[in-house]
């Protein structure tokens, strides 16, 4: 086994040795503009955009003409969002998504505020999940998208995205989703989801770094986007610039292999994730899951070890790869605005730890991990005065703490 | 973020990890920082009644590697000396001994904190012990 073990797949992907051999002759061999209609280098580039088209619709069950590529992920979600705002400012200025959004999706919103848009940002359950009646409440005559992600990147929740989507239906609104955690995770079908613009990245599912897609459903409703850059009109002039061709073989690549492999693949990941968990817990008191275990993501788990602050969990166990909600881990020091909203204290923020376990992990690893981690989460517990006050039967939310 | 070599000292070998009796009228607590800010110190300080230096210092922190650190070295420097040497201590000279960034600055502010409240515990007790000695004498 080697160290250190990377358990951060909701940051980024190893990439899929497949995806990188498909890739490579795109760089030097077959390095044409797919925009060149004239004579074979353009052809040929074409001809491996279109096949990727193809892998990326297939698995999300949606028409090749149906998909634009993009830089990535907060590329599609502005030019989702914005785009819509623009295209259908005529018939209202109204806007609504969730809290636990992705920051792509959040400041954007924010940003048409500024623009005289109006956005209602819906609150979660304690589980992260939306309520489908408050949504209902929400939408007005004025309400032109709603944008809820599909999985969440800190928790895992996967939200009643078709639900959501027969609702928008119902009245007349569109409504895009963020999927780039669930897309090669659990099946994401457009048509049974009731998803009419869904923002797609390759370097989430074993893909390259920079290149993503925007799924714009094309009939029923026909949804129609206002362009963000302007130029030579490519993508149906949706999204100009010259094709990223290697990186578009690689998101296709990536696609038709989380098409063939999901099945088997998404057990594992369940199965090796159900695993740390119960280990954790069994050795552990006081672990807290951050989020729905129904409702979930195959391979995604946030748990917080309560009285134990989560950038010193992170220093103990410096060979795992893991993210944590702790507010000393972030730029900004303030802890995740996510667990926050689903209604936990700073203090469990503050304890919280993401794993996100992927194709290349093994069993062996998960044990390593969890075993160091029950050492570790000890040892600080030691160190807690707050475990020993917890011990001692003292409610640490009654206790007046000297701050500033 | 790259610690430095004594911050994971610290953290890899915390010293003087415990607790000492809260009760006793030569134990000085100071118990500074919350949860919800990530950061709660428990600094305690045992004081020879003959010499008046500090024979015996504990922590218990909850925080990140540098709160961590920053408590640990406090206990290492605080013991052997006077309540008033002790009250000399900086959280500057703290933050040079660790070398910690910019950002952990407010870890070594805590620490010091903490030391100025197990010190101001210790000299409450000791104003409330020195007149019920007089007459019990």
């Amino acid at each position: 086994m080697k160290t250190p073990i990377y358990l951060d797949n909701h940051a980024t992907t190893q990439m899929d040795p497949r995806v990188l051999d498909a890739m490579l002759p795109y760089f030097t061999e077959y390095f044409g503009n797919a925009a060149s209609r004239n004579h074979e280098f353009g052809w040929v580039a074409e001809q491996a955009v279109d096949k990727a088209r193809k892998q990326i619709a297939d698995l999300i069950g949606a028409s090749a003409r149906e998909i634009i590529f993009t830089s990535g992920a907060t590329e599609s979600d502005n030019l989702a969002i914005k785009g819509i705002a623009e295209m259908y400012a005529e018939k209202g200025n109204h806007i609504i998504t969730a809290a636990t959004e992705h920051k792509a999706v959040l400041d954007t919103c924010k940003k048409l505020e500024k623009h005289g848009y109006r956005v209602t940002y819906l609150p979660v359950k304690g589980d992260g999940l939306i309520d489908l009646d408050m949504l209902r409440e929400s939408i007005t005559d004025k309400t032109i998208l709603v944008t809820i992600m599909y999985g969440n990147n800190e928790i895992g929740v996967i939200q009643p995205i078709a639900e959501i989507g027969k609702l928008c239906r119902e009245k007349g609104v569109i409504f895009h989703t963020d999927g780039v955690q669930a897309i090669g995770k659990v099946p994401v079908d457009v048509n049974k989801d009731n998803i009419d613009i869904m923002s797609i990245t390759a370097h989430k599912l074993y893909g390259p770094k920079g290149v993503g897609a925007l799924y714009v459903r094309r009939k029923s409703p026909r949804v129609q986007l206002t362009a963000q850059m302007d130029g030579g009109g490519h993508e149906r002039g949706m999204r100009s610039g010259t094709l990223n061709v290697p990186g578009i073989v690689g998101l296709g690549e990536a696609c038709a292999i989380a098409q063939r492999e999901m099945p088997e693949e998404s057990k594992r990941l369940q199965y090796l994730r159900d695993k740390l968990r119960n280990k954790l817990e069994s050795e552990l008191d006081e672990v807290y899951l951050n989020g729905s275990w129904e409702h979930r993501l195959p391979h995604s788990l946030n748990l917080s070890f309560a009285y134990v602050e989560g950038e010193s969990l992170l220093m103990g166990i410096n060979d795992v790869a893991v993210s944590s909600g702790s507010a000393c881990t972030s730029a900004t020091l303030e802890p995740s605005y996510v667990l926050k909203a689903l209604g936990l204290g700073d203090d469990i923020a503050h304890s919280s730890i993401r794993f996100g376990i992927g194709r290349f992990n093994t069993e062996e690893e998960i044990d390593y991990v969890a075993d160091k981690l029950v050492s570790v989460v000890r040892k600080l517990r030691e160190l807690s005065p707050l475990y020993e006050m917890a011990k001692e039967g003292i409610d640490l939310s009654k206790v007046q703490w000297a701050t500033d | 973020m790259a610690y430095s070599d004594k911050v994971l000292d610290h953290y890899n070998n915390p010293r003087n990890v415990g607790s000492l009796d809260k009760g006793a009228e030569n134990v000085g607590t100071g118990m500074v920082g919350a949860p919800e800010c990530g950061d709660v110190m428990k600094l305690q300080i045992q004081v020879n009644d003959e010499s008046g230096i500090i024979e015996q210092a504990k922590f218990k922190t909850f925080g990140c590697g540098s709160a961590i650190a920053s408590s640990s070295l406090a206990t290492e420097w605080l013991k052997g000396k006077t309540v008033d040497e002790a009250l000399a201590i900086k959280n500057t000279d703290i933050v040079n001994e660790l070398s910690l960034p910019p950002v952990k600055i407010h870890c070594s502010v805590l620490a010091e904190d903490a030391i100025k409240a197990a010190i101001s515990d210790y000299r409450t007790k000791q104003t409330k012990r020195v007149p019920s000695e007089q007459t019990v004498a």
